[in-house]
């Protein structure tokens, strides 16, 4: 490739790359500012604070500049706060001197969004719910993907369509009668409602099951010469030999607990089973006006993921490019 | 296979299967059931026949729902398509930095669609906003963007002093600042999509079609984008089986579907109908249409996948 192309792709690279990732930036820039300084809108990120000092008889005062006339300047004259205190004063350039100073990040809004709502609260409903049913997903899809993987038996062909199809249908489709069943059976606003309908994934039992047909027959010749159980084979052999595909498939799993908001959204009435994107979402309706509590809120809820994500952003997109090619 | 597997099989599909009977299989089917009834959140329902559809044949509400729904996915379907191929590309050409945009290109997808949602309805703030500003560097005068329920083609033609019949107005500018940001959003996951299939196709036909003597562009609409069609097929059903499934973004980013309904979509509807108005059976009625409407597009796009596919 040429260069003068090689350098367009990467100014369009780069370009699309800042779109991507200024969101995020001014998402946790507007969470260290004050509200005024945010609702001031002087600048788009971290405000600096500089200005210049006026030394006058032994005094120093806090000014802005506003033009700059060679012998002399005006200025307007600063209180304590930065605000305007005096307007167009003129002296003499020499007793003006640049001030400047670091910015000063309000980490403390963090701790207030914090506090405003139960947020330990719904970190810990977030996190018992995405491991009971990753737990959940993990025993069912094991299980399920061994006798579709490695086992013959009558309508195998049946159930594996069936379960095909139905990881074909919206979740939004089936939203209300789950309500009403789930209402039935008693379950709404209760920990159940979140977690045992998700302890099955269709996509993770596929997901195994082709990796699982992928194990060399031979080590099951020999395992069952030595009189390993059916079930023993799983536990013993397939288990230790999966541990990337289940360690994959529990970093989606999580992720998608994790994010989950319309079934909560629906099924959970009390404030404390809320999990986090609820209670987010219900910070976001009560909080409306406070721009930087809900942008701390909106960085503290998305930064466990992040985090995941980066330390495990190999396998995550590598196991994501792989759901689009087909077998 | 060994004969002491005979009965086996079933006990480890059991559990799987037991929950996808009790939570998909029955609930879909109740859903059907229960668009044939009038009900409300409690108790039980009169059977009124065929009545919840009937209501929503003549329900202006539900079409100007499907009619947002429909640019929604007329428009984000082919942006995602064209935006993600085009990334895949370049990423795929070049050397350097190639895993640093990848992470960056993919970290909206795994972020939560709440906390971004809220971030982007301050982006799209009139006085505040992000938007305004970066338009504002460009010359471009404020957008009232969440709060604009004129079409976004009206508004863009307007401008140049034209005007536009009625039905080519496009989504609300609304809307259209909800497609923005759902583009940013899954953009990612699709370039990665993308750049796997481009990683798959041989070099051979790029060295043949250069010996040929085609040139770069040539060759991507030659060679690139017809190899690349069955990757194109997924990204375009799946894009589209979720675009449909929008809702997240409407209920944060929006007033309740505002300004003036418009970007009221068909699954937001289904929420309101069937948890603020309570009106269930009415609310499954939706569903089902929603369903058959997803399934009739699926099984079309597969039918012309089979006839375009190399």
């Amino acid at each position: 490739m040429n260069r003068f192309l090689s350098i367009i792709t990467y100014i369009i690279l780069a370009l699309f790359g800042f779109t991507m990732v200024v969101p995020f930036v001014w998402m946790l820039s507007t969470s260290l500012m004050t509200q005024s300084e945010f609702n001031k809108q002087e600048t788009l990120f971290i405000p600096k604070e500089e200005y210049y000092l006026w030394k006058h008889g032994g005094e120093e005062t806090r000014a802005l500049l506003v033009m700059d006339k060679g012998e002399t300047s005006v200025i307007h004259l600063l209180d304590e706060k930065l605000n305007i205190a005096e307007e167009y004063k003129e002296v003499p350039s020499g007793e003006l001197a640049l001030y400047k100073k670091k910015p000063s990040l309000h980490w403390e809004n963090f701790s207030k969004a914090w506090n405003k709502v139960p947020f330990g609260l719904y970190f810990a409903n977030t996190l018992y719910v995405s491991f009971a049913s990753l737990l959940g997903v993990l025993i069912t899809s094991l299980l399920a993907a061994y006798a579709f993987g490695r086992m013959e038996f009558k309508g195998k062909d049946f159930f594996f369509y069936l379960f095909l199809s139905m990881m074909m249908v919206p979740q939004p489709i089936y939203m209300i009668s789950s309500y009403v069943l789930l209402d039935k059976i008693n379950w709404l606003d209760s920990y159940n409602a979140l977690i045992i309908p998700w302890c099955v994934n269709i996509f993770t039992i596929f997901l195994f099951r082709q990796h699982f047909k992928s194990l060399p027959k031979e080590l099951f010749d020999a395992a069952s010469i030595d009189g390993c159980s059916t079930f023993g084979m799983l536990w013993r052999i397939i288990v230790p030999l999966s541990k990337p595909v289940i360690a994959t498939a529990s970093i989606f799993s999580i992720i998608t607990s994790w994010n989950s908001f319309m079934w909560p959204l629906v099924m959970i009435n009390r404030p404390e089973l809320r999990v986090l994107q609820v209670g987010l979402s219900y910070f976001n309706q009560e909080a409306s006006t406070q721009t930087t509590l809900l942008m701390a809120a909106s960085t503290f809820s998305i930064v466990p993921v992040l985090i995941l994500f980066f330390l495990a952003q190999k396998q995550i997109i590598a196991s994501h490019a792989k759901t689009g090619l087909k077998d | 296979m060994k004969p002491k597997w005979k009965i086996s099989p079933y006990l480890y599909i059991l559990p799987a299967f037991i929950l996808l009977l009790a939570f998909r299989l029955i609930p879909i089917v109740m859903s059907f059931v229960l668009s044939f009834f009038e009900w409300s959140i409690q108790g039980t329902g009169n059977f009124i026949g065929l009545e919840n559809y009937r209501n929503m044949f003549v329900d202006p509400v539900f079409w100007q729902s499907m009619r947002n729904t429909f640019w929604l996915v007329i428009i984000q379907v082919p942006a995602t398509i064209v935006f993600s191929l085009l990334f895949a590309v370049m990423l795929n050409k070049i050397k350097y930095l190639k895993s640093f945009f990848r992470i960056i290109y993919f970290m909206p997808y795994v972020t939560s669609l709440v906390a971004v949602s809220i971030v982007w309805k301050l982006i799209f703030n009139e006085q505040t906003g992000l938007a305004n500003t970066f338009l504002g560097y460009v010359g471009i005068s404020p957008q009232a963007w969440l709060s604009e329920s004129r079409g976004i083609f009206y508004l863009m033609f307007s401008s140049f002093g034209m005007d536009l019949p009625k039905y080519l107005h496009g989504p609300s500018q609304a809307l259209f600042a909800v497609i923005i940001m759902t583009v940013w959003k899954s953009l990612g996951y699709n370039t990665i999509i993308y750049l796997a299939g481009l990683q798959n196709i041989s070099k051979d036909y790029y060295e043949a079609a250069e010996i040929d003597g085609a040139s770069k562009g040539k060759q991507f609409w030659h060679v690139t984008v017809p190899l690349i069609s069955p990757t194109t097929f997924y990204v375009l059903i799946m894009t589209t089986i979720v675009s449909f499934q929008t809702f997240a973004q409407i209920y944060l980013m929006t007033d309740k579907g505002g300004p003036l309904n418009t970007t009221k979509l068909v699954v937001y509807y289904i929420y309101e109908k069937g948890f603020d108005m309570l009106e269930m059976g009415y609310a499954s009625a939706v569903s089902l249409a929603l369903f058959v409407l997803i399934l009739a597009l699926t099984i079309f796009q597969k039918r012309v996948e089979k006839h375009v596919n190399y």
